[in-house]
């Protein structure tokens, strides 16, 4: 059987404490490894400074403060992935990176209400892959700075 | 189509400088009305760019041009005097045509409605009684074009020519005549007949060519050359050859016997004579105008000489490069003052002088004159003249000066609304200039100039000036400054309270300037470019405005210092110098820490507490490292850990991300592969 390409959204999956999220790989640009960050004065707690990205200076948000988690310690697989929004690049620390999935569209259901965790607003869905769970996360509404 | 989208950067391009020369000749044609010297230029212009448009397939464009041609014609051939009306006339259809170019620009298709102006173009045309003109230029112009296409030999050959033919001929090569018709639409005439000349130079030798082979680069032919050429290929071969160059209309291939050498020769010898004896004898008739013709031609010809168009983006990946380079300079630097290794201190030192020089080249490849963005102002000061019926002459000085292309990008605007203001705002009417016993005629002059590392632009006019109290009476109204305070300002300080936010002082307002946004807008725009903007007057003698601008944008020369283990660069121009203070120098007034520096109470600012620098233990010695920075006449100390030292730095933006830090204008990367945020002293003071 055929499957037509819209209808799989190949995703980047990465760890946060103890949940997976994913971002669909076209907003990816890199995974870096942690290098030493800039700390950038009068910005966001969750905004960690700037790095020297190959020459353009990224913006760095750790995803652990941005979702109110509590740090984590400092380990091996912590990576740097590095998105692009509408032109607009930044770099997402998170625990580690895991995988690189394709999951079908159909698969994508909305968040169960209940949830209620503080990183509630920016999830766009959850989707199931066997028995891992995904939370696919609202590019846009992680980088928007509250107002 | 995908020809044209190839072409179409290079149209616009094209048509730009065309309208810019017809707006130039159309100021000079007012100033002398009876020149016809000049609306050929413009004519020329206007028919270059009737033909490209056409090509290109913008009809509207192509249209009005027509029409604006026949007007153009009409005056050449003394159908029409000149006079004020025809020419806003004409001025108008340059609008109307820039306006047009700035939509295909745009990504637009050239349209625009344009019936108005056609129909007042056509008027002109007719109402003088010439219905014959339309029918007339395209005779004329039929017969222009025949003669191009006529392939009588141009050639004129000399003995030695004769000689090589001669000889070539007895050893059994051909000789032959090549004349080659480009198509009417060829768009890269002298990249054709560098192809053709491929062609030829593979298949045997080209001895001679009509117009001379500069001339071809140059594209000054029109549609046809001429060239001899010495091949052992047959006739049909080397014409089916040069054939498949494309954009090439025909070529006539003709062998080249005694007779054609002989005649040729003698013919063109004689039409030689008689073009010097025609050139002498209009010398003599009208020696001024020829002058003028031939500076104006030579000019234009220096500028075309030796150049080549570069793409900006190409430009902007060359200054990418660049500046990696330097970061990598920097770190090489780093490292072999580390490593203590003699060659290779000395291999570093040599590649930083080369790079020096390498800098200055990028650096200077990017400059632009200045005139590119003044020329467009004559045009608009004198239909804001005529519109406020008030009489100005706009004097240009220092267009040559050469700017950022970046800079040049946005400093537009700010000086369209400097010179709107000057014009509306200072320069006075006829009546009210006769009764203060000024010349009726205003002057706003527009000077450019370099000096150091700053380029200095200013705006002059012989105006009203700025009436003090007006403007502290408004400032006042509008709660910028207070009663109390307005009484201890200086008169510099009046003058700089025209820059505030949300101030106007025409009493009238008027489409031109003055809604009361404006000035504040130049002034943060000019202070976005790391320039300043100041202003001088004097009331019923005129006003000054004064920009500085920075030579360049992306690479400076920075002090890097320290603050716990964070590394900050504040930017050279803005540092006077630096100096280690003892703690017990600091004196208190008014919560606020100062320092006696030579003289002066300069306030300290502890860059650690605007900066929320954490600090692992509490730095205490007894003394401090100050850096003291200057804005305007201010003077601030910065107060830091430790200085770390000079270096030439390249400036990168922060991003969309992190956009109004405070105080922080940008950042860098250090020779060490780190960012480094740039302080902008600007706001700290």
């Amino acid at each position: 059987m055929v499957v037509s390409e819209q209808d799989i959204i190949k995703v980047i999956v990465f760890q946060l404490a103890d949940k997976e999220y994913a971002i669909p790989v076209s907003h990816v640009q890199g995974i870096e490894k942690m290098i030493h960050i800039t700390r950038v004065p009068g910005t966001e707690r969750f905004v960690k400074g700037v790095i020297n990205l190959r020459g353009v200076v990224t913006p760095i948000i750790d995803l652990r403060e941005r979702f109110g988690l509590p740090p984590a310690e400092k380990t091996e697989s912590v990576r740097i992935i590095i998105v692009q929004l509408d032109g607009m690049e930044a770099g997402f620390i998170v625990d580690s990176a895991n995988d690189v999935l394709d999951i079908s569209a159909d698969s994508i259901e909305p968040q169960p209400e209940v949830v209620g965790a503080i990183e509630e607003p920016f999830i766009s869905g959850v989707s199931k892959i066997g028995n891992r769970l995904l939370i696919l996360l609202h590019l846009d509404k992680v980088l928007n700075l509250p107002d | 189509m995908e020809m044209n989208q190839q072409y179409l950067d290079m149209f616009i391009e094209e048509s730009k400088e065309h309208l810019q020369t017809c707006s130039d000749y159309l100021l000079e044609l007012e100033k002398n009305p009876d020149d016809l010297s000049i609306v050929n230029e413009i004519f020329r212009s206007a028919h270059t760019l009737k033909g490209m448009a056409a090509t290109m397939g913008f009809e509207d464009l192509a249209d009005l041009t027509h029409k604006m041609e026949n007007v153009l014609d009409a005056i050449r051939n003394e159908k029409i005097a000149v006079n004020s009306n025809i020419l806003d006339v004409v001025f108008e259809s340059v609008d109307h045509l820039e306006a047009m170019i700035m939509d295909i620009a745009g990504g637009g298709g050239g349209k625009r409605d344009v019936s108005g102006i056609v129909s007042k173009l056509m008027a002109i045309e007719a109402g003088e009684q010439l219905p014959q003109n339309n029918p007339a230029t395209k005779e004329t112009a039929a017969d222009v074009a025949m003669e191009e296409v006529s392939s009588e030999s141009q050639l004129v050959y000399d003995e030695y020519d004769i000689t090589v033919i001669q000889q070539s001929k007895e050893q059994g090569f051909n000789v032959y005549e090549i004349t080659v018709s480009l198509r009417p639409d060829c768009l890269l005439k002298a990249a054709r007949v560098f192809m053709v000349f491929e062609v030829l130079e593979k298949n045997g030798e080209v001895l001679k060519s009509f117009p001379t082979v500069e001339n071809l680069e140059e594209e000054q032919f029109d549609q046809t050359f001429q060239v001899a050429f010495i091949t052992k290929v047959s006739q049909e071969e080397i014409q089916e050859k040069i054939s498949k160059v494309s954009e090439i209309d025909h070529v006539v291939v003709v062998p080249l016997t005694d007779d054609m050498i002989k005649k040729t020769g003698k013919g063109a010898i004689a039409s030689k004579e008689q073009l010097q004896n025609e050139i002498h004898m209009d010398s003599k008739q009208d020696k001024k105008t020829e002058a003028a013709k031939k500076e104006a031609k030579t000019a234009i010809h220096n500028s075309h000489s030796k150049t080549i168009r570069v793409s900006i983006e190409r430009l902007d990946i060359l200054m990418n490069l660049f500046e990696e380079l330097v970061i990598d300079r920097g770190r090489l630097q780093s490292i072999a003052a580390e490593a203590k290794h003699p060659e290779l201190t000395e291999t570093v030192e040599r590649m930083s002088r080369t790079m020096g020089d390498l800098q200055n080249i990028v650096l200077t490849m990017r400059m632009v004159p200045i005139e590119t963005v003044f020329n467009r102002f004559p045009k608009m000061v004198r239909s804001l003249s005529r519109e406020l019926n008030k009489k100005i002459k706009l004097e240009i000085t220092g267009a040559e000066t050469e700017l950022d292309r970046t800079v040049i990008d946005e400093i537009g605007d700010p000086l369209v609304h400097l010179i709107r203001n000057s014009v509306d705002h200072g320069i006075e009417s006829p009546e009210v200039r006769k009764a203060k016993g000024k010349p009726e005629e205003g002057t706003v002059t527009l000077r450019a100039y370099h000096s150091g590392n700053y380029v200095f632009i200013e705006i002059e006019d012989d105006g009203a000036g700025i009436n003090k109290e007006k403007v502290l009476k408004k400032a006042i109204e509008r709660g910028i400054v207070t009663k109390e305070s307005a009484q201890t300002l200086t008169d510099k300080q009046i003058n700089e309270l025209i820059f505030e936010p949300g101030f106007s002082t025409a009493e009238k307002i008027t489409d031109i300037s003055g809604r009361g946004v404006g000035l504040d807008v130049v002034k943060s725009t000019i202070q976005a470019l790391g320039g300043a903007i100041s202003i001088e007057s004097q009331e019923d003698v005129g006003t000054i405005f004064s920009i500085q601008l920075p030579l360049t944008l992306s690479i400076i020369s920075a002090m890097l210092v320290k603050i716990e283990d964070e590394i900050y660069a504040i930017p050279i121009s803005s540092i006077i110098e630096t100096s280690i203070i003892q703690k017990s120098d600091i004196l208190n007034a008014h919560n606020q820490k100062v320092i006696d520096f030579r003289g002066k109470v300069v306030p300290l600012i502890f860059l650690e507490e605007i900066f929320e620098v954490p600090r692992n233990e509490k730095h205490e010695d007894g003394c401090h490292s100050v850096v003291i920075v200057r804005k305007g006449e201010k003077l601030a100390g910065l107060v830091v850990d430790s200085f770390i030292g000079q270096q030439e730095i390249v400036l990168k933006s922060l991003g969309n991300y992190l956009k109004n830090i405070f105080a922080i204008s940008g950042a860098t990367i250090l020779g060490n592969g780190q960012v480094a945020l740039i302080i902008d002293i600007n706001a700290l003071m």
